[in-house]
């Protein structure tokens, strides 16, 4: 399995953020996005998630056989914000997401399972909005777990958490990457791994508006 | 997608969920109409379905807003709009299910209790009660379309209101005047009441693929 | 974080429920028995009282009727002082007993409307009408209806204490428009005959098991009320001590 980016051109309003942008990661190698503040990484982790369109360029998840995969179904993606409910405890979050995003590719974990594997046990039948803003974005991070998917989307997953979590973190996208995941994340904790390649946004590329208003 | 639908009745229903709201803001709706226009129980029975309509119509707009909003403030619409095209119509259907069966089904519910406020008789009453059965889906779905243009503005909760008033008024139209014709002697019932009908079935294919389009058009 | 804060001043005044939980545990089971035996009775009398010369066997739902509506106001002064006493004193209970109160109001209050509702079908040939006496029964009622949304809006009880108290307090003066309603306006509902200055204009046959069913009625308020309270006051424990889990649990940040 393969991700690759070519010729990516993003831009927030009239500025065009990054313009020719490539890359290529393949099984159990992540790439981390690093730069200055309104760099555009959250851009483009949304260009690649689909979520945004990009103006130009294209980004291509392709499979063993060498076939083109939706990203929609094969990408996890985590955002600023958590994604979960302050009503609904964290087991009916976690079991919500299991069941809504469920994918062909591989069974995730249980969501207990998911919950011991991030250091949480025992919070499962609480409500989610009682947890600690470390805690609530330790369970979004077990979001990823209860549903497998191969390509993980992180925008600053490590937000709000704490050195010993940061830790635990790492250890987890490591997993991911040894059972032949991929991952793309804007962060910049150092991740430890071996296989990481790094993509540096240097922040606004030109304005477009010169061209358009000219 | 069932997962979906009983994740969002259970939002409505626990501490904080909007789903009696609606029908508080029915009965007080109604009951004010009274206070306004005199206690006559003649002028007032023949006005009832009216009144109910007009109410019920206002009393469903109320939570719509929340719809997208509040899966937009917390992140997790970015997780239904990654979706294909067809189950983004189809979670978007869910959701306006969800958002009826929690603010439109107990204003049908509420409607014969209120019809004896109005001094409506049994027939009245009751054509009222299947008319919005039929009627206030079809508000929710076409309210998702305002809902979902108006999800990334601030303060949407108006403008949704004031988006789907008018695409909603064929609903209150055949609702009304199904309603009057089942206690009016010449007009027949059923040609206003299969119309609405059918509206109803139209908005529910229109309103998902439209606001589907819009929420795409619309993540930032 | 202020939740820790939070938590500890309720667990100061946690002392007192205590003392109420221990206290109300031990008077509920005479209370309900009381309120069982005085209900048979009075329900007992009424069907025994004459039937009316005018109303026939319909007076009889009056004897639920009256009760009802008399406890549907009660419940609500009940409600008004403890509201006084989250907003003077602060104590947690006067809280707990305003929101738990309404519930058992709105029931009451349904009750009324309910039974009335009924003895006008046959009495006056309508369901209903807009007249004062019912009119401000049902805006009671309606205000019933919104406290408890208010209450059920809010998360943290704590936070939904002072509103609702303010939002009771003002509703109040429903209660003696509800009570005079009669006297002001020329209304369909009669005037008082129990309740007045100078003494009842009912027949004694009939006074009699309307002031027992009215003693049934407190009773059985009483003994809701204070089942109710002990529920809230286990369910807020419940409460506190999730947040404490959740504090403990992983070395939360």
């Amino acid at each position: 399995m393969q991700a690759t980016a070519t010729k990516l051109k993003g831009r927030r309003g009239d500025s065009v953020l990054f313009d020719n942008l490539g890359f290529t990661i393949s099984r159990g190698e992540a790439l981390v996005i690093t730069g200055p503040n309104g760099a555009g990484k959250s851009t483009l982790l949304r260009i690649l998630a689909g979520l945004l369109a990009a103006d130009s360029g294209e980004f291509l998840l392709l499979g063993d056989d060498g076939a083109a995969l939706p990203v929609l179904e094969f990408a996890h993606y985590l955002g600023h914000r958590n994604a979960m409910k302050r009503e609904l405890r964290v087991q009916e979050n976690l079991s919500f997401w299991k069941s809504f995003q469920r994918s062909d590719s591989g069974e995730g974990l249980s969501v207990d399972e998911a919950i011991d594997q991030i250091g949480l046990t025992g919070v499962a039948h609480l409500p989610f909005g009682y947890l600690s803003a470390g805690q609530q974005r330790r369970i979004a991070l077990a979001r990823l777990l209860v549903s497998h998917r191969p390509l993980w989307l992180l925008d600053e997953p490590t937000a709000a958490l704490d050195k010993r979590s940061d830790r635990l973190f790492a250890d987890l996208v490591r997993q991911h990457l040894e059972a032949g995941g991929l991952a793309i994340a804007a962060t910049h904790q150092p991740l430890g791994l071996e296989n990481v390649r790094s993509l540096e946004l240097s922040g606004i590329h030109s304005a477009a508006s010169e061209e358009v208003w000219a | 997608m069932m997962a979906l639908l009983r994740r969002d009745l259970a939002i409505a229903t626990r501490s904080g969920g909007a789903a009696m709201l609606g029908v508080l803001f029915f009965l007080a709706v109604v009951a004010v109409i009274p206070f306004g226009i005199g206690p006559d129980l003649n002028l007032l029975a023949r006005i009832g379905p009216a009144i109910l309509w007009i109410g019920a119509l206002l009393a469903s707009l109320l939570g719509l807003d929340r719809l997208f909003q509040a899966d937009r403030e917390d992140g997790s619409l970015d997780m239904l709009v990654m979706q294909d095209w067809f189950s983004l119509v189809f979670t978007v259907f869910i959701k306006s299910l969800a958002h009826w069966l929690a603010t439109g089904l107990p204003l049908v519910l509420a409607a014969p209790l209120l019809g004896l406020l109005m001094n409506m008789g049994a027939t009245s009453t009751g054509a009222v009660m299947l008319t919005l059965l039929v009627g206030t889906p079809a508000i929710s779905f076409i309210g998702a379309v305002g809902a979902a243009v108006a999800v990334v503005l601030p303060r949407g909760g108006l403008l949704v209101s004031i988006l789907i008033l008018p695409l909603a008024i064929p609903v209150l139209i055949f609702g009304v005047s199904a309603s009057y014709a089942a206690v009016t002697d010449p007009d027949p019932f059923w040609p206003p009441f299969m119309i609405l009908s059918a509206i109803a079935l139209f908005f529910a294919a229109l309103g998902p693929v439209a606001a589907a389009a819009a929420l795409r058009g619309a993540s930032d | 974080m202020s939740d820790t804060t939070i938590s500890q001043g309720w667990f100061t005044s946690l002392a007192n429920p205590t003392r109420f939980l221990a206290l109300s545990g031990r008077i509920l089971p005479y209370l309900a028995t009381a309120a069982v035996l005085s209900l048979v009775i009075g329900l007992y009398m009424s069907f025994a009282a004459p039937e009316d010369y005018q109303q026939g066997i319909t007076v009889r739902i009056m004897f639920i009727h009256v009760p009802a509506a008399w406890l549907a106001m009660m419940c609500y002064s009940v409600m008004a002082i403890a509201s006084l006493g989250t907003l003077v004193w602060r104590h947690p209970l006067a809280d707990v007993a305003a929101k738990t109160a309404l519930p058992i109001g709105a029931a009451f209050t349904f009750l009324s409307l309910l039974t009335g509702s009924l003895w006008g079908r046959p009495m006056w040939g309508t369901w209903w009408v807009w007249d004062a006496r019912l009119t401000s029964v049902f805006v009671l009622f309606l205000m019933y209806l919104g406290l408890m949304a208010l209450h059920k809006a809010m998360d943290d009880p704590a936070r939904a204490a002072r509103p609702a108290a303010v939002l009771t307090l003002v509703g109040f003066i429903n209660i003696p428009i509800i009570k005079f309603s009669v006297d002001w306006w020329n209304t369909l509902h009669q005037p008082a005959s129990v309740i007045r200055l100078d003494g009842p204009t009912i027949h004694a046959s009939m006074l009699y098991p309307l002031l027992v069913m009215a003693l049934a009625y407190t009773l059985i308020f009483f003994t809701l009320h204070l089942m109710a309270m002990r529920n809230e006051i286990w369910r807020r424990r419940v409460q506190t001590m999730r947040r404490q889990a959740a504090q403990s649990i992983g070395g939360g940040a």
